[in-house]
């Protein structure tokens, strides 16, 4: 006898954990973005099994439709797409002191939930199955949560704006720090150091192109769109 | 016939913990700075993934709430800083997460 939610654990995990190692070691970024799409679909399957069916068209609509896009498109746009060497490490050391804080936070989660025992406690009630998922999940916004749907509905007005005045280029003639002739000989001696201390040496600052302003506008639009309905 | 092996929560709270610790690792490994947000996304992921199960073993809807806030959350933040990388890498073409020690004071 398969059991369904077994198989479909097994596979959908997998896809998660695949996923997510994807990520962390593409050396190009689309790749990893690719991956990021796997990892999404992973946990949108897993929503499904455990009876989120609304979360679960959600986190397919904003995540894999906007904010992958959204990170692909910047992606593109950018030219930031070129293959990183993983072999090199940067900074001695970092990435063995990575791995001992991933495990530690590993350690943490795992050690609270054995000494738990894996046990539920502190079941609220009984949820009725007879609602759909999206009615209680609609009741539950409006009434016990309000206010901070209300605060969070701000917050996206919010990142909107800020996006479009950090994404767009300056018009006009550019605004220039008094100061900044004077500081031109400590900038570059700065930039030297830095330079040294990361082994990294800083490019002329070219221009880029300056239509990406508009992109996170839509993306973010269309995110707000999706947690309003 | 083997006993049949039941999918009980504590497996998708692990699953979240190890995601959780894989994205926590690539965010502190890696320095393409769009690769980091997708690492950040995958802890947030791992979060919800943690919050529905949660709902369901307590059988409380707000944790499915909190899901939809964690949702708008990861939006603007992608929002804002793919912004601010615009900005920077407008000025720094092909700048990594070490080029921004050049702001410390």
């Amino acid at each position: 006898m398969i059991q369904v939610e077994l198989v479909v654990f097994v596979i959908a995990g997998a896809a998660c954990l695949a996923g997510a190692l994807g990520v962390v070691f593409s050396e190009n970024p689309v790749h990893a973005a690719l991956s990021l799409v796997g990892t999404l679909f992973g946990i949108a399957v897993l929503f499904v099994a455990q009876e989120a069916n609304f979360l679960a068209a959600v986190q397919v609509i904003v995540y894999a439709g906007a904010i992958v896009v959204l990170i692909l498109f910047v992606l593109m746009l950018l030219g930031v797409d070129e293959v990183e060497d993983l072999r090199i490490e940067p900074l001695v050391g970092q990435r063995v002191a990575a791995a001992i804080v991933a495990l530690g936070v590993l350690a943490l989660t795992f050690g609270a939930l054995a000494s738990t025992g894996f046990e539920v406690t502190g079941v609220v009630g009984e949820i009725d199955t007879s609602v759909p998922d999206i009615n209680r999940l609609g009741e539950s916004l409006f009434t016990d949560y309000l206010y901070a749907f209300e605060l969070v509905s701000l917050l996206l007005l919010i990142a909107v704006v800020g996006a479009i005045v950090m994404g767009r280029r300056p018009r006009g003639p550019e605004i220039v720090d008094p100061g900044q002739p004077e500081r031109e000989a400590e900038i570059a001696e700065r930039e030297v150091a830095a330079a040294a201390r990361v082994g990294y040496v800083f490019g002329d600052g070219a221009e880029g192109d300056g239509d990406e302003a508009a992109d996170d506008e839509d993306a973010d639009e269309s995110a707000g769109e999706e947690v309003a309905k | 016939m083997i006993a049949a092996i039941e999918v009980t929560p504590a497996w998708y709270l692990v699953l979240g913990a190890l995601i959780f610790a894989i994205g926590a690792f690539g965010l502190l490994v890696r320095r393409n700075p769009l690769v980091m947000f997708m690492c950040v996304e995958l802890m947030l992921n791992a979060v919800t993934l943690t919050f529905v199960t949660f709902s369901r073993m307590l059988q409380d809807t707000g944790g499915q709430s909190i899901v939809v806030f964690v949702l708008v959350i990861a939006a603007a933040e992608v929002v804002v800083g793919l912004a601010i990388l615009i900005a920077l890498l407008r000025k720094r073409p092909h700048a990594t997460a070490d080029d921004v020690a050049i702001l410390e004071g």
